[in-house]
C-alpha cells in the first residue's frame, strides 16, 4: 500500500487519501485511530466508508475536514483536496476549506444545529463565514437552498427555530447549510443513522440527487450495509482503524473477500419473510391479553385554553401466548415505547385493560402490583445508561431479587447461573459496568432481566445501540432464552429487519394505533396497510430479487 | 406565557406568607419580646409599659398582632419604627440606594469577570490560568468576605492610603467620582465570592457547550474559531446562568449585610443590625419581606429573561 502514496492524483479524484496514520494519546486502547490507510473519492461518486464503532471511519472524516481534537495528532500520509494537499497547512487555510470546498453533515440532526438561531441565520452563517455575498443575496440563496433541500415554505422555515422541526426537516437544513457554497465534496457521517426508515429513505434519496445534479463527490460513513447497498459507487471497509477492503459497491458486497466484510454482510439481519417455528409449551391461556388499551399526554393547562393532547396509546388490542414473541415497530412518536411503559405499569394506562396471567393488572396501585412485578421484566435501549456504573455486576444482578426477599447466598448463586446463560464469564460478578462492551453490558441487562425468573420480558429498542454483528449475537442469546426457559417476549423496534429475526408476529403502529398485526411473512411480504407497505419499501438494500439498487446500477 | 406568571405570582404569595409567619414567630420569642428596648429605660415604670403595650397594640394575642400587621401591609402600611417614629417604608427607602448601588456594582463586576475567568478556564482546560482560577476560587469560597474587607481596609486604606476605610462618600463631597472611589473596595470584596462561583459554574456550562454536536457543526461551516466561542459556545452557557444569577440574588443580599458592616456603609443591612440591636421590630418586619419580595422578583426576571432568550420556552 505504501508504494501508491506517489502516486499521481489523477483529475477525475476529488480526494485522495494516501498512508494516513492518525494516532491515538498514550494510554487509550490502540495507539492509532488509523494506520495507514488509503483510498480515492472518485469526482461525481459516492463512496461509502463501513466499519463498526470504533473502526476510525469517523476520525477519518474529521481529519478531511481539520475537526480533530487536539490531542489527536496526524503522524503520517497523506490528503489531497482537489489536488492540494491539506496536511500539515495552518489552521486559517484549513477554516477557509471547510464549508466552501468540502462539507459535513453529522449523525445526530437533533443536536447539530444551535437552538438559539434561527434555521435563515444558520445557512446565512455558512456562506457569511467566507465573506460572501450581501445580506440580500445570501437570504435569497438560503430561500433557494431551503427549497432545493424539500423543505415545505422556506418563507417560514428561514424564521423557524430548530426546535420546531422534525429530526427529518433538521436533516435537510444541515444538507442545505453544506450546500451553500457549492462545495466539491460531501462527507456525510452517519446521516441517516439517527432517522427512521421512511425518513431515512427520503434523505438517502435527496443526498444521492443532490449529488447526481451538482456532479458532487461524496464521502459517506455507515455502519449499514442496507445504506451501503442503496447509494454507494464504492466502498471502503474500515476495521480497528485499517481499511481491510476496497472496491466498486457491486464488488464488495456480491463477492466480499476479507472475512471481515463478509462478517459483516452476513451480521446483517435481512428481511426472512419466513415465520419462526413457535416453541410449544404446555399451557395455552395466553400470558398476556391487553384490551382496548389507551394513553393521553396532556400539556399546558386546561384553564388558559392551550392544552395539548396527544393520543400516544389509542384502542390497542392483542394478546400473546406463552413463549411466544410479538414484534412492536412503527417509526418515533407512533406510541411503541409508551405501548411498553403501559405494560410494565412505569407509566398508568387511561382505559383499557392488561390481563397478565388472567388478572387485570391496568387498575392496580403500585404496591398491589409489586408482586407482579418480577414477572414482567424490561430490557432497556441504552447498555451504557441502563446499568449503575458505581454498581458491581454481583449487585446489579441481586439487589432486585433480595429487595423480594430472596436469600443473598442464593441470589449471588442464581446470578452466577444467569451470567452463564447469557454467555458471560462467572468471575464477571465482582466487576463494574464500565469493564465490559456495549454487546456485553446488554448481555448483563439481559441477565438482570431473567434473574426475577419472568413470565414477559419486554425488550424497547434493547438491540439498537449495538453494532450489526453484536446485534446479531444478542438476538440469538434472546431465542435461546426464550427456547429454554419459555419467557415470552414484546419487542419493540423501530428496525423491521430485526423484527423480522425474532417476532413470531408483528404489530405495526402508527399514530397510537396497531394497523396491522400478522405473522412476518404477512407483514414482510403481503402487506394488508398501505403503512405496512410504506415502512417496508423504506428499507435500505431490501429490494425484490433481480432489481440492482439504482446506484449500482447506475454505474457503466 | 401568561399561565405561568399566575403561577409563579401565586408561588410568591404563599411563600411571602410563610417568610412573614416564620420572621413574626422569631421576633416574638426573642427574650423581652418587643418591648425590651423600651424596658431599658430607667424612668419606664411597669405601668408605663403596660400603656405603651396597649398602645401599640402589642397586648392582643400573636395571631390577631400577626393578622393586623398582615391587613396593614397589604395596605401599604408598614407600621412605624420603634426607634424613631417615622414610617418603615421612608426608613427603608432612606437605605435601600446605597444597598442597590453596592449590590448592582458588585454583581456587574462578579459577572464580567467571573463569566471570563469561566469561559477561558474551559478553552484553556488544565492550563496554568486554570489551575490558577481553580485554586483562587477555593480560597475565595473558603474566607468569609469580612475577613477580605478588613485586609482591604489595612492594605488600601491604612498601609497605601489609596481607597477610603468607609462610607459612601465624604461629607460635603457629593460628586459621583467621590461616590466611586468608596465604592471600588466594599463593591470588589462583595464580588469575591460571587466571582469565584459565577466562574466555577460558567467553566461547567461552556465545556457543556462546548462538546456539542452545534458546535462541532459551526466549525465545519467555515465560521472563524473566535465567533464560535462567542456566538454559538457562549450564547448556550449563558443560558443557564441566567438562573444562577436569579437564585444568587438573596446571598448577594446577605454578603451586603456584612460588607456593609465592614465598610460602614449606610446600606439596608446596617439597617438591619442597628433595628435587630434596638429590638425595632416593625423595621426588621419591614426589612425581612423586602428582602423576601427582592429575592422572588431576582428570581422571576431570571425565569422571563431565560424564557425571552430561550426560543425554546418563549415559542413553546
Amino acid at each position: 500500500m505504501s508504494a501508491n502514496i506517489h502516486a499521481v492524483v489523477s483529475d477525475d479524484v476529488a480526494l485522495s487519501v494516501r498512508g494516513l496514520t492518525v494516532s491515538l494519546p498514550t494510554g487509550m486502547e490502540r495507539s492509532h485511530a488509523v494506520k495507514d490507510i488509503s483510498f480515492d473519492l472518485k469526482r461525481g461518486q459516492i463512496l461509502c466508508v463501513i466499519g463498526e464503532s470504533g473502526s476510525g471511519k469517523s476520525v477519518t472524516a474529521n481529519t478531511i475536514m481539520g475537526l480533530l481534537p487536539k490531542m489527536i495528532a496526524v503522524t503520517g500520509g497523506s490528503i489531497t483536496l482537489d489536488g492540494r494537499e491539506i496536511v500539515g497547512i495552518g489552521p486559517e487555510e484549513l477554516r477557509s476549506l471547510r464549508g466552501r470546498v468540502v462539507s459535513m453533515i453529522f449523525q445526530d440532526p437533533l443536536s447539530a444545529l444551535n437552538p438559539l438561531m434561527t434555521v435563515g441565520a444558520q445557512i446565512d452563517e455558512a456562506m457569511q463565514a467566507h465573506g460572501i455575498g450581501t445580506p440580500t443575496s445570501r437570504r435569497e440563496r438560503a430561500l433557494e437552498l431551503l427549497t432545493e433541500v424539500g423543505l415545505p415554505e422556506p418563507e417560514v422555515m428561514y424564521h423557524q427555530y430548530p426546535f420546531r422541526l422534525s429530526g427529518g426537516q433538521r436533516q435537510r437544513v444541515m444538507i442545505a447549510m453544506a450546500l451553500a457554497l457549492e462545495p466539491s465534496i460531501l462527507i456525510a457521517d452517519e446521516p441517516t443513522t439517527a432517522l427512521d426508515v421512511t425518513t431515512q429513505a427520503q434523505i438517502l434519496e435527496l443526498i444521492r440527487d443532490i449529488q447526481r445534479r451538482k456532479n458532487m463527490s461524496v464521502m459517506f460513513i455507515t455502519h449499514d450495509f442496507g445504506v451501503v447497498a442503496e447509494i454507494a459507487d464504492s466502498v471502503v471497509v474500515m476495521e480497528k482503524g485499517h481499511v481491510v477492503e476496497q472496491g466498486s459497491a457491486q464488488d464488495v458486497l456480491k463477492t466480499p473477500k476479507h472475512p471481515y466484510t463478509k462478517r459483516l454482510i452476513a451480521a446483517v439481519p435481512h428481511l426472512t419473510g419466513k415465520d419462526r417455528v413457535p416453541l410449544q409449551t404446555i399451557s395455552t391461556g395466553p400470558v398476556l391479553k391487553v384490551e382496548n388499551l389507551v394513553k393521553t399526554y396532556r400539556s399546558g393547562s386546561k384553564l388558559f385554553g392551550k392544552q395539548r393532547v396527544v393520543q400516544a396509546v389509542r384502542e390497542v388490542s392483542f394478546e400473546l401466548a406463552p413463549g411466544r414473541t410479538l414484534g412492536v415497530v412503527g417509526e418515533s412518536g407512533s406510541g411503541k415505547s409508551s405501548l411498553g411503559r403501559l405494560l410494565t405499569k412505569l407509566m398508568v394506562s387511561d382505559g383499557g385493560r392488561i390481563l397478565f396471567e388472567d388478572r387485570d393488572v391496568a387498575p392496580l396501585s403500585e404496591a398491589e402490583f409489586r408482586p407482579t412485578r418480577q414477572r414482567i421484566q424490561m430490557i432497556f435501549q441504552d447498555p451504557f445508561a441502563s446499568l449503575n456504573p458505581r454498581a458491581t455486576i454481583g449487585r446489579i444482578l441481586t439487589v432486585g431479587p433480595i429487595a423480594h426477599g430472596m436469600a443473598p447466598a442464593v441470589a449471588r448463586e442464581e446470578a452466577r447461573a444467569m451470567l452463564d446463560l447469557v454467555g458471560l464469564d462467572a468471575g464477571a460478578i465482582g466487576r463494574y459496568p464500565h469493564e465490559f462492551s456495549g454487546g456485553q453490558r446488554q448481555r448483563i441487562g439481559i441477565a438482570r432481566a431473567l434473574m426475577f425468573k419472568p413470565k414477559l420480558l419486554v425488550a424497547d429498542e434493547a438491540v439498537s445501540a449495538l453494532d450489526v454483528s453484536i446485534q446479531a449475537q444478542i438476538l440469538q442469546l434472546l431465542d435461546k432464552i426464550q427456547r429454554e426457559t419459555g419467557v415470552s417476549m414484546v419487542f419493540i423496534t423501530h428496525d423491521l429487519r430485526v423484527a423480522s429475526q425474532i417476532c413470531d408476529e408483528i404489530a405495526v403502529m402508527q399514530h397510537g394505533r396497531i394497523v396491522e398485526m400478522g405473522p412476518p411473512s404477512q407483514i414482510f411480504l403481503n402487506p394488508q396497510a398501505a403503512y405496512t407497505r410504506e415502512l417496508v419499501a423504506a428499507i435500505p438494500g431490501e429490494r425484490p430479487t433481480g432489481m440492482a439498487p439504482v446506484a449500482v446500477a447506475a454505474e457503466p | 406565557m401568561s399561565a405561568f406568571l399566575l403561577n409563579r405570582f401565586l408561588q410568591s404569595v404563599v411563600l411571602l406568607v410563610i417568610v412573614s409567619i416564620i420572621g413574626f414567630t422569631v421576633l416574638n420569642l426573642m427574650p423581652g419580646g418587643p418591648m425590651a428596648q423600651y424596658g431599658l429605660d430607667p424612668g419606664m415604670t411597669s405601668d408605663d409599659l403596660e400603656r405603651l403595650k396597649e398602645q401599640l397594640g402589642l397586648n392582643r394575642p400573636i395571631l390577631v398582632q400577626y393578622f393586623d400587621w398582615a391587613w396593614r401591609l397589604l395596605q401599604g402600611d408598614w407600621g412605624t419604627s420603634f426607634r424613631d417614629g417615622s414610617p418603615v417604608l421612608s426608613v427603608i427607602g432612606r437605605h435601600i440606594f446605597a444597598t442597590l448601588l453596592l449590590m448592582g456594582s458588585s454583581t456587574v463586576i462578579a459577572i464580567a469577570v467571573g463569566t471570563w475567568i469561566g469561559i477561558r478556564g474551559a478553552t484553556h482546560r488544565y492550563s496554568a490560568f486554570d489551575y490558577v482560577a481553580t485554586i483562587g476560587a477555593m480560597v475565595a469560597l473558603s474566607i468569609p468576605t469580612f475577613w477580605f474587607g478588613l485586609v482591604g481596609i489595612y492594605i488600601f486604606s491604612l498601609e497605601l492610603g489609596w481607597l477610603p476605610a468607609g462610607n459612601m462618600y465624604t461629607i460635603g463631597d457629593g460628586s459621583a467620582l467621590n461616590y466611586l472611589h468608596h465604592l471600588i473596595m466594599p463593591s470588589v470584596v462583595l464580588a469575591l465570592v460571587h466571582i469565584a462561583i459565577w466562574s466555577r459554574y460558567m467553566r461547567t456550562a461552556t465545556l457543556d457547550v462546548i462538546s456539542q454536536e452545534f458546535v462541532k457543526t459551526a466549525r465545519a461551516k467555515g465560521v472563524p474559531e473566535r465567533r464560535v466561542l462567542m456566538k454559538h459556545v457562549v450564547g448556550n452557557a449563558l443560558l443557564p446562568m441566567i438562573t444562577l444569577a436569579g437564585v444568587q440574588l438573596p446571598s448577594i443580599l446577605t454578603g451586603a449585610l456584612v460588607t456593609e458592616t465592614v465598610f460602614t456603609w449606610p446600606g439596608m443591612g446596617r439597617l438591619f443590625l442597628d433595628s435587630l440591636g434596638y429590638s425595632d421590630f416593625p423595621v426588621v418586619m419591614g426589612l425581612l419581606m423586602f428582602s423576601a419580595i427582592l429575592t422572588i422578583l431576582g428570581n422571576l426576571i431570571a425565569d422571563i429573561v431565560v424564557a425571552l432568550v430561550d426560543p425554546r420556552i418563549r415559542l413553546a
